[in-house]
C-alpha cells in the first residue's frame, strides 16, 4: 500500500506570534490568497445572515444552551454514555491526548486495519492523532478536499473549515501532479487548474480510498445527550461515505460538543451554516446513534476528549471559549488574521478564537505557560469585529484582556529581572498616578521632543525593543511643548 | 449642567490641541467647561495590556475627581468606552463595595464627544466651516465598544464646505490597538499601511476621526511616506470657521 512517506509537518516549534507573522507577512502570495477568500466569505456571511430578522435571538439562544450544557457538563455526558452505550456503542474517556490516541489507535488495531480513512476532525488535529497512528504503522488518510491538499502538500492547514485557504487553484494542481501518485491514485494526465477538473481528480483518487478503508475516523459537531446520537456537519459528501462504509467508526470528541436536547439542533443548525459557510442550510448532516444492524457501520466508538477543557471550565471568564461551534466566522474577520494566515498562531485552532482556546486548553488558569503560548492573547488588536459576528456570541476580546492579566502575573513572579514592557508599564503608572508627577514628565518629554522633531513628528530614534518597534514604518507625534493642562492653568491665570 | 473635560493622557501630551478645540467649540455654543486638574489617565492602557491592578489605581483617581459632575466630556471615543464599558468590571473583581457604589454613579455620564453634541445638546449644526475633502475614519471603539453609531459623521455631514469623501473598508481595523502597535509592529504597520492606501485613493485632503490613538497610527504612517494628507481630530474641525 501506497504510504507518503516523508515526516509530517506539525505545529510544534512555532515561534511567538510576532516572530511567526513576520514570515507570512512576507508573503505577498499568501496575502493575497488569504485576502480574496476572507473577504468573499466575510460578505457572504454578512449576506446570509442579514436574511434573518431574528438572528439576534438565535445567538442569545445559542450561547444559553452552550452555557447550560457548561453548567450541566457531568450529568450531561455520563447521560451521553448511558445512551450510546444502550444504541450498541462503546464510550471510551481521555483525559489528555496521549490517552486518546492510544484508545483509538487500540481499537484500529484490534480491527487488523492498517489504514483508516477520516473526516475533517479538528479535536483530532488539536491531539496529533495522524502522526500517532503512524507511529503505530497505521496510515490515516484525509478526505475533506482541503485536508487532502494539505496532507499531500505536507504542509499545515490554517484554517478550521478551508484549511487550504492559503493555497490558490495551480498551487493545488501542482500538489496533485507531484503528490497523488505516492499516497494512492496519481492525479490524471494533463490535469488543468479548472476547479472541476481538481475536484475531479480528488474524486478518483479518494473514491479508492472510501471503498477499500474497513475503519473510519471522525470528529463530531454535536452530540445530543438525551438520544445519544451525534452529528457530522459536512459539505462534500466524503463525511457520508466515512460515516457510513466501513465496519468500524471512531468519534473524537470534545467534551464540549455535548447538547442536551434533540430539539437544541434547531438553533444550531441555523446558525452553524451561515456562520460558517455563508448557507441557509448544510448541504450534508449525519446524525447517528450507536449502531444498526446490517446498515453502516457495526462497531461504533465515542471517545470524549478532555486535554483541558476542564481546566477552562474552572474559569468564569475564560470558559465562554467552550461554547466555540468552530464556524470560523471570527477567523474570516480578523484583520490580524487576514494577513498572517493561520499557521502563526502555532495549533490547529487559529484566529480570535484560537488565542482564547489553545491558552487555556494549555492550562494558563493552572500553571505558567511557554512563550508561545503566552503571546497568543496579545495577537489582536481588540477590535471586536469577532465578537460582533461570534454565533454563541463568545466576547473574544474579554477573554483575550483576562488572559493578558494572567500571563502578566505569571510573568510577575517568574521573572526575576523586568522585562521592557514591565518596566515600562511601571513607569507610565508611576506617571500616571499623581498629576504633578505626570505635569512634570511631560514638560521633560515635550522639551526633549523639541530637539528631535519635524513639524510635529519624529522620523527615526535608534531605541531598542518596544519603543523601537513604533519607528518601523511609522513616525511618531511629538510629545507637545506646552501640555493641554499647561495651556489650561495658564489661560485661567490669564482670565481671573 | 456642571461639564468637566477628561482630556485624557494621550491628547494631553501628544494632542493638546485636540483638548483647546472641545474647549473652543463648547464655548462658542455657550457652555463652560471645568477641567479638574486631578485627572490623569482612565486606565484602558494598562488594563488591554494586562496589568489590572495598576488600571484600578487609575480608576479610583478618575471616579474620584469626576465624582459630582452633571456630564464628563472627552474627545476620545475608546477612552469613554474604557470608562463606561470596563470601570464596573473593574472594580467588581476588586470587590471593593464603596468604589463599585461611587464607579456606579460616575461612569455613566461620561460622554464621547459626539455623544454630549447630538443627545445631550440636540445639535448637528455645530456653525462651524471647514472646505476640504474628509476622510473619516470610524474606529472600533466607536463603533463596537462605545456603540455611537452615525454621530460624527452627521456632524460632519453639518460642516459648510466640508466634503465627505467615501472610504472603502472604513470599519475595519487600522492597526492600532495600544500595545498591539509596537507587540506586534509588523501586522499592525500592515493593517494601516492598507488603511492608508484606502486613504490616500479617496482624495482627501484630511482624515478625521473621534480617537487621536488611531490617528497618530496613521498619521505617523502618512508622514512616514511624505503623504500629502493631514490628520485632525473631529473637534479641531467641529471648532473651525
Amino acid at each position: 500500500m501506497a504510504t507518503l512517506r516523508e515526516p509530517v509537518p506539525t505545529f510544534a516549534g512555532t515561534p511567538p506570534f510576532p516572530k511567526a507573522a513576520a514570515a507570512a507577512l512576507a508573503d505577498r502570495q499568501l496575502r493575497e490568497n488569504l485576502r480574496r477568500a476572507t473577504t468573499t466569505i466575510r460578505d457572504k456571511r454578512a449576506r446570509a445572515v442579514a436574511e434573518r430578522d431574528d438572528w439576534e435571538a438565535l445567538r442569545l439562544a445559542g450561547a444559553a444552551i452552550k452555557d447550560e450544557v457548561l453548567a450541566r457538563l457531568p450529568e450531561l455526558l455520563v447521560k451521553l454514555e448511558e445512551r450510546v452505550t444502550a444504541a450498541g456503542g462503546a464510550v471510551h474517556w481521555a483525559r489528555d491526548a496521549a490517552e486518546a490516541n492510544a484508545i483509538v489507535a487500540g481499537i484500529v488495531k484490534d480491527t487488523g486495519a492498517t489504514e483508516v480513512v477520516k473526516v475533517k476532525s479538528m479535536a483530532t488535529q488539536e491531539i496529533g492523532l495522524n502522526e500517532a497512528l503512524a507511529r503505530e504503522g497505521i496510515a490515516a488518510w484525509e478526505t475533506d478536499l482541503a485536508e487532502l491538499i494539505v496532507q499531500l502538500g505536507q504542509d499545515l492547514p490554517s484554517h478550521f473549515l478551508v484549511p487550504a485557504i492559503h493555497r490558490n487553484r495551480s498551487e493545488i494542481r501542482d500538489i496533485f501532479r507531484r503528490r497523488m501518485a505516492a499516497a494512492g491514485r496519481p492525479a490524471p494526465d494533463g490535469l488543468t487548474d479548472e476547479p472541476r477538473a481538481l475536484a475531479e481528480a480528488a474524486r478518483l483518487h479518494l473514491r479508492e480510498k472510501f471503498l477499500r478503508a474497513r475503519v473510519a475516523i471522525s470528529g463530531a459537531n454535536f452530540a445530543i445527550a438525551e438520544t445519544g446520537t451525534v452529528i457530522v456537519v459536512e459539505s462534500e459528501g466524503n463525511g457520508r461515505m466515512c460515516l457510513t462504509l466501513p465496519e468500524t467508526l471512531i468519534t473524537v470528541m470534545g467534551i464540549e460538543k455535548l447538547l442536551p436536547r434533540w430539539q437544541d439542533l434547531e438553533v444550531f443548525l441555523q446558525l452553524l451554516p451561515r456562520s460558517s459557510t455563508a448557507e441557509r442550510m448544510n448541504p450534508y448532516t449525519s446524525m447517528w446513534t450507536g449502531v444498526t444492524s446490517d446498515d453502516g457501520p457495526q462497531a461504533f466508538h465515542l471517545v470524549l476528549l478532555d486535554n483541558g477543557r476542564s481546566d477552562t471550565l474552572s474559569d468564569p471568564t475564560g470558559r465562554q471559549a467552550l461554547r466555540c461551534i468552530k464556524c470560523s466566522a471570527c477567523l474570516n474577520v480578523c484583520p490580524v488574521y487576514e494577513r498572517t494566515g493561520g499557521a502563526a498562531y502555532g495549533s490547529p485552532y487559529a484566529g480570535p478564537i484560537g488565542a482564547i482556546l489553545v491558552p487555556q486548553l494549555r492550562g494558563i488558569a493552572r500553571h505558567p505557560v511557554d512563550e508561545q503560548t503566552a503571546s497568543l492573547p496579545y495577537a489582536s488588536s481588540l477590535c471586536g469585529a469577532c465578537f460582533e459576528v461570534c454565533p454563541v456570541r463568545i466576547d473574544i476580546p474579554e477573554v483575550l484582556v483576562h488572559l493578558r492579566g494572567q500571563v502578566v502575573r505569571q510573568r510577575g513572579w517568574r521573572q526575576r529581572t523586568l522585562s521592557q514592557e514591565a518596566l515600562l508599564m511601571r513607569s507610565l503608572g508611576l506617571a500616571l498616578g499623581e498629576p504633578r508627577r505626570l505635569a512634570a514628565a511631560e514638560r521633560l518629554a515635550g522639551l526633549a521632543a523639541g530637539t528631535v522633531a519635524r513639524d510635529g513628528w519624529i522620523g527615526r530614534l535608534p531605541l531598542p525593543g518596544l519603543l523601537g518597534a513604533w519607528f518601523r514604518g511609522r513616525d511618531l507625534r511629538a510629545p507637545a511643548r506646552m501640555s493641554f493642562r499647561r495651556w489650561w492653568a495658564r489661560q485661567r491665570r490669564g482670565t481671573t | 449642567m456642571r461639564v468637566a473635560l477628561f482630556v485624557t493622557c494621550f491628547n494631553d501630551l501628544l494632542f493638546p490641541e485636540v483638548g483647546r478645540a472641545v474647549v473652543t467649540l463648547l464655548r462658542r455654543l455657550g457652555h463652560e467647561v471645568d477641567f479638574p486638574a486631578g485627572q490623569t489617565c482612565c486606565g484602558q492602557l494598562h488594563f488591554n495590556a494586562g496589568y489590572r491592578d495598576q488600571a484600578l489605581s487609575l480608576v479610583r483617581r478618575f471616579t474620584r475627581v469626576f465624582a459630582g459632575f452633571d456630564a464628563v466630556v472627552t474627545p476620545s471615543a475608546s477612552c469613554a468606552a474604557m470608562v463606561r464599558t470596563h470601570h464596573a468590571l473593574l472594580v467588581r473583581e476588586a470587590g471593593d463595595g464603596a468604589l463599585e457604589a461611587a464607579v456606579g454613579e460616575v461612569a455613566p455620564r461620561v460622554r464621547e464627544l459626539s455623544e454630549l453634541l447630538v443627545d445631550d445638546l440636540g445639535l448637528t449644526d455645530v456653525g462651524a466651516r471647514f472646505p476640504h475633502p474628509v476622510a473619516f475614519h470610524p474606529t472600533c471603539h466607536s463603533i463596537r465598544l462605545l456603540g455611537i453609531g452615525d454621530r460624527p459623521r452627521r456632524l460632519l455631514e453639518a460642516v459648510d464646505g466640508l466634503t465627505l469623501v467615501d472610504l472603502p473598508g472604513a470599519d475595519e481595523c487600522c492597526g492600532f490597538g495600544g500595545t498591539f502597535a509596537v507587540k506586534n509592529a509588523g501586522t499592525s504597520v500592515a493593517m494601516g499601511t492598507d488603511k492608508v492606501a484606502a486613504v490616500r485613493a479617496s482624495g482627501a485632503a484630511v482624515l478625521t476621526s473621534a480617537d487621536t490613538s488611531c490617528l497618530m497610527h496613521l498619521g505617523g504612517l502618512l508622514s512616514r511616506a511624505h503623504a500629502p494628507v493631514r490628520v485632525m481630530h473631529l473637534a479641531e474641525i467641529l471648532a473651525s470657521r
